[in-house]
């Protein structure tokens, strides 16, 4: 008989009292773990929706010249030269230290275009990528399918007249328009866009790139470091982070992450309580059997080793399964909570954090009674009986 | 000529209890001996005293007043810690309502006291089946207390005190809460037990019993009548 084959006995043998113990951590840690990752996996979600939310990097040809244009009006630049870079570089930006973070890279060709004797900007792109990138574009007509579709922005449609199913003429090419955006405020209102190749090949700029949008997703992304990684690729280019998107996905998110944090906390403290009073209770109603003990000639310290073993196995035992059954209440609850999402997995450090925290609590919450009981005068404790 | 050594030496003991105000004197004087191997029956009305006495004997409960000499150390010099050594060490307790640990097994609840000893695993065994088989309860070691007599119950604390082969056994109204027979088989083993060598000091309030014990000291109202 050692002094852990009483805590073992004790658990064992009291099954209705450990499940109630158990069942105290149980609660408060399963709660905390379903909290946590249902805000993980909803700030990843949010996270990749604002990631979508346009560009953040722009990658453009080196330019001597300063650009000519504020607020909307453009007085006109002379250009020494056109620099372009050459399509086929473009899978080199993927080959960057940092290339997990990036998203949806579109690289385009812009170019003027004339059509009844006005200018218009014809761009050309991976239309599916542009999609994806612009997610507050909304269209009339259906999204574009062939080679031949073009978007037009509601400026562009509105200054030549043009309707969905209209075919134009560029080059020689014969093109459909598919879609017209809806206004948006923003430069796309006065361009005709198109597919990449099919565009390069109407201004004549075949395997010719004017300028790079890169969405980088920003869980743990070094921003800048990876504005510098593509400028080393690219040393004939400008890389500019956009700072303002940045910020402003950070700083949603940080939103979030400190409104979760907050609940976090308030659940913690809750569960702290209920963990601490289970098992004040627990040690209280045992002064009989610390009576018992020091009559027949166990020290403070044995009664003290009985119980925070005890509270260790049951702090333990808990956290284990509190860290479980929370993980598969947040995988239960994340496709209702979160629409789409999908639950991000079994975090391995809220694993260990829950356990230690359960363990913790546990010990803690014993700590006081136990100290109080190892002190009780044992003729006390006996009188108690 | 040379003063006698006794194994107890009570010396003008007193406990008082302060409540509210009051002081009440649950112990008001005592002084009384008890020799290695004696019987001794501390007798008395409920609310003399008696069960207070026992716990000073015993080392649990400090003396407002006086000292107790056991082998002519001063137990209350003693730290709180120091006395719990000297309990597992010197005294077994017999509690008046069995006191044993509910969810230990009659073997386990007799092992407790070893489980401080350092004494090894297979020691503990022996030691064990050998004080349970003199109670008569070597069938039932593998019983939790719930499963077992309130006759078998008191035989178990009896194990339990004497496992450890302690000098003195104190025991608190042992057979009060047996029936007439049951409480005839303990005080056999206890008789057994003090032909053996055994000094055991019994506190009860049944006269039928001090005629088993060698010795009785009356108790009344705090202080000693009859030693």
């Amino acid at each position: 008989m050692k002094l852990y084959n009483i805590s073992f006995n004790n658990l064992r043998r009291r099954k209705g009292k450990m499940v109630f113990l158990i069942s105290g951590l149980l609660i408060g840690i399963a709660v905390i773990v379903t909290l946590m990752s249902i805000i993980d996996s909803m700030s990843r979600d949010i996270e990749e929706r604002l990631d979508r939310f346009g560009a953040n990097i722009v990658m453009t040809p080196k330019n001597e010249n300063l650009s000519l244009s504020y607020g909307g009006i453009t007085v006109g630049g002379v250009n020494y030269r056109t620099v372009e870079f050459d399509e086929s570089r473009m899978a080199d930006i993927r080959k960057i230290k940092n290339s997990k973070n990036l998203g949806i890279v579109a690289p385009k060709i812009l170019g003027p275009w004339k059509i009844e004797d006005k200018n218009v900007l014809l761009m050309g792109t991976d239309l599916e990528n542009e999609i994806l990138l612009k997610t507050w574009w909304q269209f009339s007509g259906a999204l574009p399918e062939k080679k031949n579709n073009l978007i037009i922005g509601s400026e562009a449609a509105k200054a030549f007249h043009f309707n969905i199913g209209d075919k134009i003429e560029l080059g020689q090419k014969e093109f459909v328009v598919s879609t017209i955006l809806k206004p948006t405020g923003g430069a796309e209102d006065g361009i005709i866009i198109g597919d990449l190749h099919e565009i390069q090949g109407v201004l004549g700029k075949e395997g010719k790139i004017s300028l790079v949008e890169i969405s980088a997703f920003c869980r743990g992304c070094p921003i800048s470091e990876m504005t510098m990684q593509i400028a080393e690729k690219f040393p004939d280019a400008r890389v500019t982070a956009l700072k303002q998107a940045v910020m402003a996905k950070m700083q949603s998110i940080e939103m979030i992450k400190s409104f979760s944090y907050g609940i976090a906390i308030l659940i913690i403290f809750i569960g702290s309580l209920l963990v601490f009073v289970t098992m004040m209770g627990s040690v209280n109603e045992r002064t009989r059997e610390i009576g018992i003990f020091r009559a027949i000639g166990f020290r403070r310290g044995h009664v003290m080793q009985i119980i925070l073993l005890e509270a260790l196995l049951v702090g333990l035992v808990g956290g284990l399964l509190g860290f479980l059954i929370g993980n598969g209440l947040a995988w239960t609850a994340i496709p209702f909570v979160i629409k789409d999402g999908t639950f991000a997995g079994m975090d391995m450090s809220l694993g260990g954090v829950s356990i230690l925290l359960a363990v913790s609590l546990s010990l803690l919450a014993s700590l006081y009674p136990a100290l109080k009981a190892s002190r009780l005068d044992p003729s006390r404790a006996l009188r108690a009986l | 000529m040379e003063k006698d050594v006794h194994l107890i030496e009570i010396v003008d003991v007193g406990k008082d209890y302060t409540s509210g105000g009051t002081t009440v004197s649950a112990v008001k004087e005592m002084n009384f001996y008890i020799d290695d191997g004696e019987f001794v029956s501390i007798m008395g009305q409920s609310g003399a005293g008696k069960s207070t006495l026992l716990a000073i004997l015993g080392g649990l409960n400090h003396p407002t007043r006086g000292k107790v000499l056991v082998d002519t150390l001063d137990l209350y010099s003693l730290s709180s810690e120091q006395r719990a050594d000297f309990r597992s060490e010197y005294i077994g307790f017999i509690f008046q309502s069995f006191q044993l640990v509910p969810y230990l097994t009659v073997k386990e609840n007799v092992k407790l006291p070893m489980a401080i000893t350092g004494i090894k695993t297979s020691k503990q065994e022996k030691a064990a089946d050998s004080v349970l088989e003199r109670v008569g309860l070597a069938d039932k070691a593998g019983r939790l207390p719930d499963q077992i007599s309130g006759g078998e119950q008191e035989r178990v604390a009896i194990a339990r005190a004497i496992v450890n082969e302690p000098p003195i056994l104190l025991a608190d109204e042992p057979t009060g809460n047996l029936d007439t027979d049951t409480a005839g088989q303990v005080v056999s083993l206890l008789e057994e037990l003090n032909k053996d060598g055994q000094t055991i000091i019994m506190v009860t309030h049944n006269p039928e019993l001090c005629q088993h014990t060698s010795r009785t000291i009356q108790v009344q109202d705090g202080i000693c009548l009859v030693n």
